[in-house]
């Protein structure tokens, strides 16, 4: 299996990160400049890039690499401003309950911070195809980061847990794997299917919404936290699911694209239950200490939807596109 | 089987569910999610429109 090719950098910590891979010369200095943007397009793509390592690596760069120490300790040293910005940002002393509560109920009418209600309602097939193309990088591995809580888990948060991996996995058929779904889906919208295709395209807002699984997903101390980005995504997914298959439905955009929606409506509206009943409640009924991160874990994800919703709906209002024009792209058009 | 508070009634699928027009549906998830609340559109599964409705709400995705 061949891994996509390596992202253009955008910054100097980008650049160290993907020249070391190419070279093989890993041993960096990481030590990070003072005013570095924790949320910027180079620390996120430099912690993208290294995260990829673990997924299906690139093309040329050895699998090895994985484990190198050098380019742990580069990993290390850029999750640590992210982790502490996010644990900033977020608002402090919530209980796991009042988090997942508060996402429990849906607008009256049109929320105008919302993309999928923007889509529903007022969305243009260029539109979906763009977000479409910067919801892939998840996608192309829906619940691949999630897979890493499972050994880290117990009883009745396991159980649920493999349950709802099982049916985002196809239930055994493969045709049936979300990330599948998602690939005839951009299909249907005339998108390359190829994983990592946009990659270079993908602003720093969306790279970050990856980092958080990837982050969350690949540190055993922070189980608490992934399983709050689960919850998270299952409890806000179905009614989100359902607006996505309207504006997809409305702009003819074709059937593989709706069916992607349609299923997250019936599936995420069970995964939801069996989440927040076995997986959260199993995990703090096994380690009640854990209330905090799952809290930050919620809170965090939300962060990064939000200023990712934000970032795409600006571009929209503005006639411009959300995703990132290549310096030496050539002819760039609307739609990607 | 699992009754939520104010949700769907939980099964262990696969389930076949027969409608009052006589028409047979079937759902081979690992658990179901039968509507309860009868203002699903996907009825008989749950699609979550018994949530609370409000004016200030925030979502994800």
């Amino acid at each position: 299996m061949t891994g996509p090719a390596l992202p253009q950098p955008r910054g100097e910590l980008s650049a160290a990160v993907i020249a070391a891979l190419t070279s093989g010369d890993t041993a960096l200095d990481s030590t990070l400049p003072p005013t570095v943007d924790p949320y910027g397009d180079d620390l996120q793509l430099a912690l993208y890039v290294l995260y990829e390592l673990h997924y299906r690596g690139f093309t040329g760069v050895p699998d090895e690499l994985e484990w190198d120490p050098g380019l742990l300790a580069v990993r290390r040293s850029l999750e640590r401003p992210f982790l502490a910005a996010l644990r900033r940002d977020v608002p402090p002393g919530t209980s796991a309950d009042e988090a997942l509560d508060a996402l429990l109920v849906e607008p009256v009418g049109h929320d105008d911070s919302s993309v999928s209600h923007h889509l529903q309602r007022d969305g243009e097939l260029w539109q979906l195809t763009e977000y479409a193309a910067l919801r892939s990088l998840y996608h192309l591995k829906e619940a691949d980061p999630h897979a890493w809580v499972i050994p880290r888990l117990r009883g009745r948060a396991k159980a649920g847990m493999v349950a709802v991996e099982f049916d985002e996995f196809g239930a055994g058929r493969p045709e049936e794997i979300h990330a599948r779904l998602y690939a005839d889906l951009m299909t249907d919208l005339g998108l390359d299917t190829t994983y990592g295709h946009y990659l270079d395209r993908a602003p720093a807002v969306a790279l970050a919404t990856v980092n958080l699984m990837s982050l969350f997903g690949l540190h055993r101390a922070l189980r608490g936290a992934l399983v709050g980005h689960f919850a998270t995504v299952e409890v806000t997914s179905s009614p989100g699911s359902r607006r996505m298959a309207a504006a997809l439905r409305r702009t003819g955009a074709g059937k593989a694209a709706q069916r992607f929606y349609d299923e997250h409506v019936e599936a995420d509206a069970v995964h939801e239950q069996v989440v927040r009943r076995d997986v959260v409640g199993g995990l703090l009924a096994d380690e009640p200490h854990l209330e905090a991160d799952i809290a930050f874990g919620v809170h965090a994800t939300g962060l990064l939807e939000d200023r990712f919703g934000a970032h795409v709906l600006k571009a929209w209002q503005q006639q411009h596109s959300a995703l990132r024009t290549l310096p030496h792209g050539g002819t760039e058009r609307k739609s990607p | 089987m699992t009754i939520t508070p104010d949700g769907p009634l939980l099964l262990p699928g696969p389930v076949e569910v027969t409608l009052p027009d006589g028409t047979v549906v079937t759902s081979r998830r690992f658990t179901v999610a039968l509507c309860t609340c009868r203002r699903s559109r996907i009825y008989p599964w749950c699609d979550t429109s018994h949530r609370r409705r409000t004016k200030n709400a925030k979502e994800t995705r």
